[in-house]
């Protein structure tokens, strides 16, 4: 069969890996920030600068982090690799730039919009609708640019790495339509199609499993093509691989519940969340040893080449936070985590040990070959090692010793049967551990800036190759198996099939967990009580979700003891059902607000949203003045009351007319009740609502019970 | 009252995590089986691919 004479080209590669660098620094930066403003409250600059308190810097960091970084560092390993696996170039070179200057696109979109506030308040899906949109129209470019190249090429088996890829963006695809389902008010401002249990569980089925098809499998993909290249060998087993890809893509889409343990969502949802969280725990150790088991008999290579201490560790990480997975879905040991910064430890052995050392060891073995170089100093890639990974260490251990004090602190009770020690207290006793887990990631991030002057000198000292040639012969048009070929090969041979295959297996998890929360909902235990929010109450949950709170404030009281004690009555279904986002929270930094309404006056909420640590000695939280000059928007009650009734909120028809009549005379009350302290305040502004809606959580519950007494 | 009282009354619920464990089960069988009736020759062309690329 003649050659065929074809070129890889390197220019999107050389872009996707700078834009990693570059958004990585930047997100870890933005993270450093957030770490510095809980250990030291004054670093939120609130007090003149509304736009970078922690509620909305945190979301910016876990998304330049998960979509920025490791998003370009994925695609970076996709146009470098796809191609040399399919022995073509890749099939459009101008849907390829589209591709990535849409990405950094959307990356600076949502930096600055969820700065300015606009978020779905669901977590690592904050973005509103319009970014969403274009989020689904470049994944689907990137997507048909694969295939195309999959259906272009000259290699008939489709090697691991390739149903990393594929795997990987069909399950975002179909979660990030789902999860972002929202009715618009209008171009900055949506609701959840979604609330409460229903919500939660889409949520967490997304959340889960973005951890599991955008910062694992992709990644899984990187290794099974970049590790075997770096060692010079191929993979420990090949066969091993494949049962990795099916096993850890079918088992992974259901584990997502184990976000939800002991909240109000059903038994069952929970239990399946547990046992196929448990036997992940296979798949994902089958992988990770795979990977190791690869550097057998070349463990001399990982002394002399620094770069491969990268893989080791990274891949050792990835062992660390899937053995820890599962234990953290274990209810007992949940009961403990949840809501803690156990999890939040959990989270950064993932991305600081797995992410961002694969990502370094990626970098390192392709930029010098990008640029026919050689690395500027193998000592400062050795230096960046230890660094880092002392970084991960000082990160890690002071949040795990933080984490079970609280808990030991959270549920001590004095021999008469109070509470030992208040909130507040608690925050004062880990507050040092967040001084060190900040010193940890910024030794990380040090490590990180080393990388960059040592890629800076390797492409000065080089010169970038911006075609590779390359020749093979294309495939025969009448292929015949071989007899008694394995019908996998089938699979393997028909990109479509793969695909197509893929999507039924994880699109089956979804539905099991998903369709009976439809059931749900005409089953659900209504509790007659629970109303819909008033105008003014609507009005101050937005702000409560424009400034995040959520990220640090739970509505979710668990059934425990010393829960119900410290904040009432644990919650129920029900109560949630008019709450499109439901704003559960997965962090207590702060207490839990689900039963705060009526506990304090309105006067308290005032002041303490003026100046926090006046109100609450020590507080942590920054202080939100601008509150209190900037008026409430009542022009657009009218389009709010109209999106919440589309998707199910049961406000009589005709009621947008009159809404803000009711929202004027709520707000007239309020301002009666802060004069009665000595406030004087002008019944528009924003803390206003925000004192109504705080004032109603947990309120209506309160209300049926007083009813039965 | 609990909401999985509720979902007890919908007919069969608890069938649901039983026949999605069997399916995993029946799938992970099969494609373990088979995968290691592979031919070997395949397997070391296809793990030799990310080697011989450039």
């Amino acid at each position: 069969m003649q050659l065929e004479k074809f070129t890889y080209d390197n220019k999107l590669s050389k872009l996707f890996a700078f834009a990693t660098i570059f958004w990585g620094v930047t997100g870890m930066l933005i993270g450093l920030i957030a770490a510095l403003q809980l250990a030291f409250p004054i670093v939120n600059l609130s007090d003149f600068f509304p736009y970078a308190a922690f509620g909305r810097l945190r979301p910016v960091h876990t998304n330049a982090v998960i979509f920025a970084f490791v998003g370009n560092g994925f695609f970076t390993a996709v146009y470098y690799s796809l191609p040399r696996l399919l022995k073509t170039s890749m099939w459009s070179e101008k849907l390829g730039k589209f591709h990535f200057w849409g990405w950094q696109l959307i990356i600076v979109a949502a930096a600055i919009t969820l700065m300015m506030g606009f978020t779905q308040a669901k977590e690592y899906a904050e973005l509103e609708w319009p970014i969403d949109i274009a989020i689904a129209v470049v994944w689907v470019a990137f997507g048909i640019n694969m295939l195309g190249t999959i259906l272009n090429r000259r290699e008939r088996h489709l090697y691991v790495a390739i149903w990393f890829y594929l795997g990987s963006w069909v399950t975002v695809a179909m979660l990030h339509i789902v999860n972002s389902m929202a009715m618009p008010v209008n171009l900055f401002k949506s609701y959840s199609m979604y609330a409460g249990v229903q919500d939660a569980l889409v949520q967490w089925w997304y959340g889960h499993n973005a951890v599991a098809f955008f910062l694992t499998t992709p990644y899984l993909g990187l290794m099974y093509y970049f590790l075997p290249k770096a060692a010079e060998r191929p993979v420990y087993s090949y066969r091993l691989s494949i049962v990795h890809f099916w096993s850890l893509i079918f088992l992974y889409i259901w584990a997502g519940p184990h976000h939800l343990l002991y909240t109000s969502i059903p038994e069952w949802a929970q239990s399946l969340g547990t046992v196929f969280s448990i036997m992940l725990l296979l798949p994902s150790w089958g992988g990770m040893l795979n990977g190791l088991f690869t550097l057998r008999g070349a463990w001399d290579k990982v002394r002399e080449t620094p770069l491969l201490k990268f893989f080791v560790v990274g891949v050792t990480s990835y062992g660390m936070a899937t053995f820890e997975g599962p234990m953290l879905s274990l209810k007992n040991v949940n009961a403990i985590s949840h809501y803690s910064d156990w999890t939040v430890a959990h989270v950064h052995i993932g991305a600081l040990g797995w992410n961002g050392f694969m990502t370094f060891g990626m970098l390192y073995w392709l930029i010098p070959k990008l640029y026919n170089a050689k690395i500027y100093s193998q000592r400062l890639v050795n230096t960046h090692f230890w660094i880092g990974t002392l970084g991960i260490i000082l990160y890690a251990i002071p949040l795990y010793v933080g984490a079970f004090r609280s808990y030991f602190m959270m549920k001590s009770f004095t021999p008469e049967g109070q509470l030992e020690y208040q909130f507040m207290d608690i925050v004062s006793a880990v507050l040092p551990y967040y001084v060190m887990r900040a010193l940890g990631g910024g030794l990380y991030l040090a490590g990180f800036g080393l990388m960059v002057y040592n890629m800076y000198k390797t492409c000065k000292s080089g010169e970038f190759v911006e075609k590779e040639e390359a020749e093979a012969a294309p495939l025969a048009p009448n292929y015949q198996a071989p007899k008694n070929s394995f019908w996998h090969s089938v699979i393997e041979r028909k990109p479509i099939l793969l695909l197509v295959l893929s999507l039924i297996v994880v699109s089956i998890g979804g539905m099991v967990e998903i369709i009976p929360t439809y059931l749900v909902k005409s089953n659900i235990p209504t509790i007659a009580s629970v109303k819909p929010y008033t105008p003014l109450e609507l009005q101050g949950r937005d702000i409560y979700i424009r400034e995040g709170c959520y990220n640090c404030h739970s509505q979710q009281v668990r059934p425990f003891r010393y829960e119900v004690a410290r904040y009432g009555e644990y919650s129920k279904a029900g109560e949630s059902v008019y709450d499109h986002p439901y704003q559960w929270g997965s962090k207590r930094t702060g207490p839990d607000l689900a039963r705060i309404g009526g506990k304090y006056p309105d006067s308290w909420h005032f002041y303490h949203m003026l100046k926090p640590s006046d109100v609450v000695e020590k507080s942590i939280m920054p202080p939100y003045p601008h509150l209190f000059t900037d008026d409430v928007n009542i022009a657009t009650t009218r389009s709010k009351i109209h999106a919440m009734r589309k998707v199910g909120v049961p406000y009589e028809k005709g009621y947008e007319a009159t809404a803000n009549d009711d929202l004027i005379d709520q707000a007239k009350k309020i301002v009666k009740s802060l004069k009665s302290a000595d406030i004087e305040i002008s019944e528009s502004k924003e803390i206003i609502a925000l004192i109504a809606y705080l004032q109603r959580l947990g309120t209506d519950i309160k209300a049926e019970t007083a009813q039965n007494k | 009252m609990k909401l999985a009282h509720y979902l007890s009354n919908i007919e069969g619920v608890s069938i649901y995590p039983i026949i999605s464990l069997l399916i995993f089960v029946i799938f992970f069988v099969i494609v373990t089986l088979r995968v290691f009736r592979m031919s070997d020759q395949s397997v070391k062309h296809i793990e030799r691919l990310p080697l011989d690329d450039e």
